[in-house]
């Protein structure tokens, strides 16, 4: 199919031209690295003193990564403002090429990235004390390919909607920054106030987070996995839609 | 309007193309009716100052942006109603550059042949030849980054010919662009057209317009104000220019000349100090103007007799001239 071809033929070019210049994909690690490495030893007590788990480092990665996909998908609009601003967005438009393939082989591209990082975070973890279930953490991979799937066109939307960087850095961060606050991702929020607590439980990341946790200790049995893997992939629904749509109108 | 009879094949045909863009401010017309007719082959130059609706009008006819009002067969297709098949039949070079800068010269025109849903293999022989053409062959597997102007601007056009369409659209192919690269656009132009290709582009050079185009449309605040070939239009002027330097006196100078028989317009500008007249014999009137300059007491700085220009033909549809537009 023409949607399938394009959309492989977008993936394949816009990785290597990431590839081509890392320094971005190593600044991504970056960031989750120092958590883990300065901040994570400092849990363990908090996550005794919740009760929400054993192991800190069981309980703080999964969130880790959450928080990771979510930043990262979070910030691929500005790569897409400079292709605006080079005019290959606008080149691509003139081509018959499917319109869903310019989102989707872009997305592709950005959740590869996330993916890789989500390993290599886990792989540097074990040392700390991370206990890994195996089939957990593939499955938790499959969580961030739909989170990956749901804030990667959300931002691309929002990039062709702005159109320019200082536009788009505020709303990112606007939307991200009280999003991860109300996730319990950093903290337990069983030791919240119950205002914040109800706060969270509407926070669809809330939800990703107590997934991602049951899926690293093998609870299979937890609901949670069920409620955030359907939150997340409706939500990656309904962003792919949105973005393929803002792929496919004019620009003025 | 001059009767296109002579044009073959109708290869762009639009009637009443209008666009309003809404706006804080309100809304702005940028396109206001637009009739247009271009021949199968021919180079047709869309000439006017900058803000005149040039791109706006060629985002229409090229797909990227829907029309208010009107309608429009680009290559014999519907415009509105198959959008798809028009950007088959279509090539379109943006005015800011089309390329990544990481990207290379070759990695782009494979990539774009695919786009139009050549083989892999079939892509990679047409971009060889693209490169070829466009004299890339030694810069082919370099970053665009490292192009210069007139490269990048000539990879542009690659990327727009790479599917041999029938119709190219040349958003100001020459803007920016240092005198000796323009001439070679100029012959890659019109080499296209050797090879059948129908060009629209658009300039606000009036030196392209003369030089390159075979008709063309002066388009002012939305609206086509003359058509024709570019000989076709000067003639419409009528007669010859004379321009007089008048230093001070322009308005008397006028009040003097205006009625003379044989000048058919007299204009006066401040700014530049000069009176523009249109007279039926130039080579006549140069000397009886001198003289009678002389017995009035006027002692003109210059005078200077020239064939209509296109600059005159915009001046007289639009009372401004295209020269006093900065350049973009």
């Amino acid at each position: 199919m023409n949607a399938l071809r394009d959309t492989f033929l977008i993936f394949r070019r816009s990785l290597i031209l990431t590839l081509r210049q890392p320094v971005w994909i190593i600044f991504g690690l970056m960031q989750p690295i120092l958590y883990l490495v300065l901040f994570g030893p400092l849990l363990d007590s908090s996550v005794k003193a919740a009760g929400v788990g054993e192991n800190a480092f069981n309980w703080f990665i999964p969130g880790l990564l959450i928080q990771t996909a979510v930043f990262g998908g979070a910030f691929v609009g500005f790569g897409l403002i400079a292709e605006l601003r080079s005019g290959v967005v606008e080149r691509m438009r003139v081509t018959p090429m499917s319109r869903i393939a310019m989102l989707l082989g872009r997305s592709l591209r950005d959740v590869v990235i996330l993916v890789s990082q989500a390993i290599v975070m886990m792989v540097v973890a074990i040392p700390f004390g991370l206990q890994i279930d195996l089939a957990g953490c593939l499955v938790t991979l499959a969580l961030l390919v739909l989170i990956g799937l749901a804030f990667a066109p959300l931002s691309y939307s929002a990039a062709l909607v702005l159109k320019s960087e200082d536009a788009l850095a505020p709303v990112v961060n606007g939307i991200a920054l009280p999003l991860l606050l109300l996730s319990g991702i950093l903290l337990p929020l069983a030791l919240a106030p119950d205002w914040l607590k109800f706060l969270s439980t509407l926070n669809p990341l809330t939800h990703a987070a107590d997934a991602a946790r049951a899926l690293f200790n093998g609870d299979w049995a937890n609901p949670e996995i069920a409620i955030g893997a359907v939150i997340m992939g409706a939500l990656a629904a309904f962003a792919v839609w949105l973005a393929s749509r803002a792929f496919g109108r004019a620009v003025s | 309007m001059t009767a296109p009879a002579r044009l073959g094949a109708t290869m762009i045909a639009t009637r009443d193309l209008a666009k309003t863009f809404k706006t804080r401010g309100g809304a702005v017309e940028a396109v206001r009716g637009v009739d247009l007719r271009v021949g199968a082959g021919e180079i047709f130059g869309f000439l006017g100052p900058n803000g005149a609706g040039k791109t706006t009008t060629l985002r229409m006819l090229a797909t990227l942006i829907p029309p208010t009002a009107g309608e429009a067969t680009v290559a014999g297709v519907d415009l509105r109603k198959e959008p798809q098949e028009v950007r088959r039949r279509i090539g379109y070079v943006p005015q800011g550059g089309s390329t990544d800068p990481a990207e290379t010269g070759r990695g782009e025109l494979v990539l774009q042949g695919r786009l139009y849903g050549m083989s892999k293999a079939d892509a990679q022989a047409r971009a060889s030849e693209v490169l070829e053409a466009l004299d890339l062959v030694a810069a082919a597997d370099r970053g665009t980054g490292t192009y210069s102007g007139g490269m990048r601007r000539r990879l542009d056009v690659g990327l727009g010919i790479v599917h041999l369409p029938a119709v190219l659209f040349l958003d100001e192919p020459t803007t920016g662009l240092d005198p000796q690269a323009r001439a070679r656009m100029w012959d890659e132009i019109k080499a296209l057209r050797e090879r059948g290709t129908t060009v629209f582009l658009t300039t606000h050079y009036l030196e392209e317009a003369d030089a390159l185009c075979d008709r063309l449309a002066i388009i002012d605040h939305g609206r086509i104000v003359a058509e024709g070939t570019s000989d076709e239009l000067k003639q419409a002027v009528s007669g010859d220019v004379v321009t007089i330097g008048v230093n001070g006196t322009g308005a008397r100078v006028l009040g003097l000349v205006e009625p003379l028989p044989f000048v058919r317009e007299a204009s006066h500008d401040d700014e530049a100090a000069t009176v523009r007249l249109y007279v039926d014999r130039g080579e006549e009137a140069v000397p009886l103007l001198l003289r009678m300059l002389d017995a009035a007491g006027f002692a003109p700085t210059s005078i200077a007799l020239h064939k209509p220009s296109l600059d005159d033909v915009f001046l007289r549809q639009t009372g401004r001239s295209l020269r006093e537009e900065p350049a973009a």
